[in-house]
């Protein structure tokens, strides 16, 4: 009888080339995700010594971070921007990678067209130099970040040096409340457990709520286990991920994908399967959440109020409180719901896919942002963003007063920002100071729960938002 | 490769904040070179200068004797958020050969390692400690020994802990890429068994792009 294992000890496991005496793994890689932001200076060490991309077809380079969202269809405009997008681009003729180019319609942030692609599948390990490929664990995959200095040892060797991690299960029991997103579920986790958490630990997401969960929902969950710290947050493969990856353009056809399915089955944790720690929530409990401060960490439910740093026993966590309201501009005491918004942005690789776009589009359909809120739906990809147009999100956004987007990073990751002093509520993944442009404040919130604030002008709570209109 | 580091010794800079980002050790500002060599400047930026680009007398790390600092010390969850390797190299290239703090973010910490850049985790109270110390100008010298695995200051001697795999990184300044090209033709035969386990991961050029 085989010794009972995890998720991702079966993935770790037939991906070990070797392991050597002081504890380091060589791991086979089978996907690597290339963007125009962290990649550049590898290209250039390749260069320096002369090397070579040992198996070109497994990389796929796409512009996300830098990719104006404005418009779309013209010559880039000038500058360092446009600069890092040309340079992916040559870096990928000269050497031979596979590149999705700015205009195609295939063209999205990394971590939202990998999934759509089908170009990461269950079992495999997917790496891209940007923290959050930890969403590629929703594909029931070993998805994780890595920097620039690895990024050249893929390239040029298909493989990386690494560590096993410890594992830690979250297990998610019970049915989410009405209006309660995945978003709301990982706020909620990182609340609990603090942004530090997961540090040195693969995430596993099991339980009910968790089978019951989209695909779409699922990536939203896993993209922000690094926000809690972790480099990895998996979820087992399952016949709703197997029907979901079914015909996308990369998957394997006929007696592969047969083949690809069967294997696919034999994935997820055995029974008795032990992990480093195990970490219980009942859906339940969870609210709808609204982080106030400037860590992940610094989350309430709506209902609540801005915390007191001296409401913290811990003096560094006070300390941190602290600092963190100077720079938002809040009061203790303050009720979240009493918090102004100027602007909503509805994007990033967390939360613009399409189910996230139709819950906010069923938000403001025939109202409109606040006199004085400025809102941006940014969607996660191209495909997206046409898939949306034909069911006619865009013109609900429109006229309710959004701008509407081309895919990109946009106001997630720092090339478009707001103005000093904007108080945003955003989909994206951090809330770190100066991460949407200086001195901006940033909310992090689900689509549903930004769109509401856009329109009232305010946090509000989801579950009674539009009670009592037709 | 990184020069190889064995022993750190110098001034220590107490920044006493838990969740320390990428993005605030390395902002992502418009403009800027996302190249090995032109990161100094960038290093704490927002900290360091004001928006005109003058620098903020307040901040710790421009005053003496700190901003002649080699050693970083910093509250948990050093290096969280971005995978931005520039956030070490714009560290290093400013002068910083170490930083210890009770944990790290998992990207950071190895990106550290692979770039001359020490990391020693310590307990909470054993930081908090050695921050209080080097707060007083004349007991702000550390020493850091890779070798004996030590950190030492005015009063204090502590071990600490790094991994062997990482540890000769360090010492070394060593590649991995390099390493592991020497193990090329163990990785291919791995390839080809792996290819016949698991045929449905191939994937072929023309479809992807
Ligand atoms: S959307 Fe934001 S978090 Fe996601 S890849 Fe882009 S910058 Fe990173």
């Amino acid at each position: 009888m085989t010794r009972p294992r995890t998720l991702y000890a079966k993935i770790w496991e037939t991906h070990l080339i070797d392991e050597r005496s002081d504890g380091s793994c060589l791991l086979w890689i089978d996907r690597h995700v290339l963007n125009e932001g962290t990649s550049i200076q590898a290209f250039d060490s390749l260069r320096e010594a002369g090397l070579t991309i040992e198996r070109r077809e497994m990389h796929l380079a796409v512009a996300d971070h830098a990719v104006p969202t404005d418009e779309r269809g013209g010559p880039l405009p000038a500058g360092t921007r446009s600069d890092r997008i040309l340079q992916l681009e040559r870096n990928c003729t000269e050497f031979g990678i596979p590149h999705i180019p700015y205009l195609s319609t295939r063209q999205g942030i990394c971590h939202v067209i990998a999934p759509e692609q089908g170009f990461v599948l269950p079992g495999m390990v997917a790496v891209c130099g940007d923290s959050h490929t930890a969403t590629l664990g929703a594909m029931g995959a070993l998805g994780f970040g890595i920097g620039t200095s690895e990024i050249e040892q893929v390239l040029a060797t298909g493989t990386l040096i690494q560590q096993p991690s410890k594992t830690m299960a979250v297990e998610i029991n019970g049915i989410l409340g009405d209006g309660i997103n995945a978003k709301d579920v990982i706020l909620h986790l990182i609340g609990v457990i603090g942004a530090a958490g997961g540090t040195g630990y693969a995430i596993e997401y099991r339980g009910s709520a968790i089978e019951a969960m989209s695909i779409e929902a699922r990536m939203t969950l896993s993209n922000m286990s690094v926000e809690a710290g972790a480099r990895v947050g998996m979820i087992a493969p399952d016949e709703q991920l197997i029907q979901w990856l079914h015909g996308r353009a990369l998957t394997p056809r006929g007696a592969e994908w047969d083949e690809a399915v069967a294997y696919w089955r034999t994935l997820p944790t055995d029974p008795g399967a032990t992990f480093d720690r195990i970490v219980q929530i009942k859906a339940a409990d969870i609210a709808p959440q609204v982080t106030w401060g400037t860590s992940p960490e610094h989350v309430v439910a709506v209902g609540a109020a801005v915390p007191d740093p001296e409401s913290f026993a811990d003096p560094t966590r006070a300390a941190a409180a602290a600092r963190a309201l100077a720079y938002q501009g809040l009061q203790p005491g303050t009720p979240i719901q009493a918090i102004a918004i100027d602007r909503v942005f509805i994007g990033s690789c967390t939360n613009a896919r399409l189910s996230d776009l139709r819950a906010a589009a069923n938000v403001v359909r025939g109202r409109h942002l606040a006199s004085h809120v400025e809102g941006f739906v940014v969607p996660g990809s191209t495909r997206i963003r046409r898939d949306a147009e034909e069911e006619g999100l865009d013109r609900v956004f429109i006229e309710a007063g959004f701008e509407w987007r081309h895919s990109g990073c946009s106001m997630c990751g720092g090339a478009e920002t707001a103005p000093p002093g904007t108080r945003i509520a955003a989909t994206s993944n951090r809330n770190f100071e100066h991460r949407q442009g200086r001195d901006v404040r940033t909310h992090l919130v689900s689509p549903a729960m930004a769109a509401a604030a856009g329109i009232a002008g305010h946090f509000v709570d989801i579950r009674q938002f539009g009670k009592g209109r037709a | 490769m990184s020069e190889p580091l064995t022993i750190v010794e110098g001034i220590a800079a107490p920044l006493p904040l838990k969740n320390v980002d990428t993005d605030i050790i390395w902002p992502g500002l418009p403009g800027l070179s996302l190249r090995r060599g032109d990161q100094a400047r960038n290093a704490f930026a927002r900290l360091r200068f004001d928006p005109e680009g003058a620098e903020r007398p307040d901040f710790i790390l421009n005053q003496l004797p700190w901003r002649e600092a080699k050693i970083l010390v910093a509250g948990s969850n050093f290096g969280c958020g971005s995978s931005r390797e520039m956030a070490v190299w714009g560290l290093v290239e400013w002068g910083m050969r170490c930083v210890i703090a009770p944990s790290f973010g998992d990207i950071f910490f190895n990106n550290a390692c692979l770039n001359g850049l020490l990391p020693v985790i310590l307990p909470e109270n054993a930081v908090e400690a050695i921050l209080a110390t080097i707060t007083d100008p004349e007991r702000s010298v550390l020493k850091v020994d890779l070798v004996a695995m030590r950190v030492t200051g005015s009063g204090f001697n502590l071990p600490f802990m790094l991994d062997e795999h990482r540890r000769r990184c360090l010492l070394h300044g060593l590649n991995e890429t390099g390493a592991t090209l020497q193990q090329i033709e163990t990785v291919r035969s791995f390839g080809k068994s792996y290819a016949d386990r698991f045929p449905w991961t191939r994937i072929e050029g023309e479809k992807i792009a």
